[in-house]
């Protein structure tokens, strides 16, 4: 160690808002760079999904009406 | 091997490929960070003359590292993709420029910081500072180029452009303004460059430089990631991947 | 198209089509030549702009710093460096902007010859009439700055090799920027870095020139950053004017 008390690691012999400031905007940046990463991953999955839901649920519509236009046509057939 | 890395330039198979490599990468990194911080905090000697603000040197040389390396690798991103046309080098490409910005910040705040009780000032024009204020500025013209575009692919192949251009430049940008700051101030003590460095504070010093390019990959990674999904979400394999069952 | 008759005997056919590939550059070439400094003198009004910004900003110096010729002697160099540099900047937008708003630059496009050549040409062009004047006229406001004796032909030598540089790389920048909207802040922004290696050499070789040490050194480092520049911003060029009209 190579301070003798916390209260002197803090201090660092008088350079703390020196070494504090530097420190602390370093591992805030690279902090910030993984959180925005993966906030921007959650957000472009969710809207994935949304989007996804979406055309599924357009598809069973789609699939319900034809169907329902199959049975109330009968004989025709209709391409 | 050669099929691996044709491999890599389709979409779909980086998705799945970086998806195994990623944790291994972040695990890496925080470990290497935070044993280097720890070590270089509080465990490794303070300088002689610089006492304790000299501890800045475990963020400022790697952030600066990075910031270079991190132009080098979006230069050569982009040569990919305009030689071989692959997307996936230029997804790489747009992510890491942002970060490398970022780096480039780090390297000339923590520089500026370490100049007061050093120098007494905040800024000094000294050769390394220099050069890194002349690196941010290529590489926020690279972002805004590439934003300025409203053809997403017009955008890729101009920064890719500005960005190999770029890449030619830093060496002569470096020599020039070394030669110039030689030239200016003859007694120079340069914060960065003390070559007989004990062990004790350039093993930490080392770990820190590793841990750092090891977020890099691991960042690069997750968010070219995103940026497939992003670019990619109309494809079949990706809407497979967000179906529900139903 | 004609095609020689091959009844010719011992001498070959004459083909009038293609009069060679060497011979369709060079004629490509003149024309683009010719054609742009006729364009460019027809407009005095933009070939003298980077003159008088050059003066004006000369001009601005003294007045917001010090009338004192004792410290203008000593940052003379760099100062006539910097306007010079800055009225340099100025003048690339149109460097191709307008041929891009009336077309012809996506004819140039269209050419059989290489783009390259043809925007080497275009660059020539406009380093004959902004660069070179730029580098006659500094010596005037050399005087006003009292620049000391001595220096003056280094002055205008660096600035003339200098600016066929900053020429060079500065339209790399303006073939990027061409086709976009408010290009013009943008280009400031991706040219200026890579002018300062010119800067630092230009304005050290004039110093040099004044403390008596020979300004050789500093105006073959100018000399090679040309040739660098020589070779291979053509083809940045030709890139960026493909990627800035076909996008």
């Amino acid at each position: 160690m190579a301070f003798t008390s916390f209260a002197d690691f803090l201090a660092m012999g008088g350079h703390a808002p020196y070494v504090w400031s530097a420190w602390g905007v370093t591992l805030f940046l690279l902090l910030a760079s993984v959180w925005h990463a993966r906030l921007e991953r959650r957000q472009l999955i969710k809207g994935l999904k949304r989007r996804e839901r979406r055309d599924q649920a357009h598809r069973a519509t789609q699939q319900d009406t034809a169907a329902r236009n199959a049975a109330a046509g009968g004989g025709h057939h209709d391409t | 091997m050669w099929a691996f890395i044709h491999k890599l330039g389709s979409p779909k198979w980086f998705y799945a490929i970086s998806a195994k490599l990623q944790p291994w990468c972040w695990a890496v990194a925080a470990l290497l960070i935070v044993a280097g911080t720890v070590w270089g905090l509080a465990f490794a000697p303070a300088d002689y003359q610089q006492g304790n603000s000299f501890r800045i040197i475990y963020i400022h040389v790697p952030a600066a590292f990075l910031a270079q390396s991190a132009f080098i690798s979006m230069a050569s991103a982009g040569l990919v993709f305009m030689v071989w046309k692959i997307k996936v080098a230029d997804m790489a490409a747009t992510v890491m420029a942002p970060f490398g910005a970022a780096m480039t910040f780090v390297a000339l705040f923590s520089g500026a910081v370490w100049g007061v009780p050093t120098w007494g000032t905040w800024w000094m024009w000294d050769a390394r500072l220099t050069s890194m204020l002349i690196l941010l500025f290529l590489y926020l013209g690279v972002i805004a180029l590439r934003g300025a575009f409203s053809s997403r692919d017009s955008g890729s192949r101009a920064a890719s452009v500005l960005a190999m251009v770029g890449v030619i430049n830093i060496p002569i940008i470096k020599y020039s303004v070394d030669w110039w700051y030689t030239l200016h101030q003859p007694a120079t003590f340069s914060v960065t460059s003390t070559p007989s460095m004990p062990m004790t504070m350039w093993l930490p010093l080392l770990v820190m430089v590793l841990g750092f390019y090891s977020f890099f990959i691991a960042l690069t990674l997750m968010r070219t990631r995103s940026e497939i999904l992003r670019r990619e979400g109309s494809k079949r394999w990706v809407r497979e991947l967000f179906q529900e069952a139903r | 198209m004609q095609e020689g008759s091959v009844l010719q005997g011992d001498t070959p056919p004459v083909r009038f089509d293609v009069q060679g590939a060497r011979g369709g550059v060079s004629i490509a070439l003149i024309a683009t030549l010719r054609r742009d400094l006729t364009l460019m003198l027809r407009h005095r009004g933009e070939v003298l702009n980077p003159l008088v910004f050059f003066a004006l900003v000369i001009t601005l110096f003294p007045i917001g710093i010090s009338p004192d010729p004792v410290l203008l002697t000593r940052i003379a160099p760099g100062l006539l460096w910097v306007a010079a540099l800055l009225a340099a900047l100025l003048s690339l937008d149109s460097l191709f902007r307008s041929d891009f708003d009336d077309g012809s630059l996506e004819q140039l496009l269209l050419a059989p010859q290489p783009l390259a050549a043809l925007s080497l040409a275009k660059v020539a062009v406009h380093w004959l009439l902004t660069g070179l004047p730029l580098a006659l006229m500094a010596p005037l406001l050399g005087i006003m700055l009292s620049l000391p004796a001595g220096s003056y032909a280094i002055l205008s030598l660096s600035l003339a090799l200098g600016s066929a540089s900053l020429s060079l790389i500065g339209a790399i920048g303006a073939a990027l920027t061409v086709g976009l909207a408010r290009g013009g802040v943008l280009l400031s922004l991706l040219v200026l870095p890579l002018y300062i290696p010119v800067l630092i050499f230009g304005a050290g070789a004039v110093q040099a020139a004044i403390m008596g040490d020979g300004a050789g050194a500093h105006l073959a480092i100018l000399g090679a950053l040309l040739a660098a520049s020589l070779a291979l911003s053509p083809w940045a060029i030709a890139a960026s004017l493909r990627i800035s009209i076909n996008g």
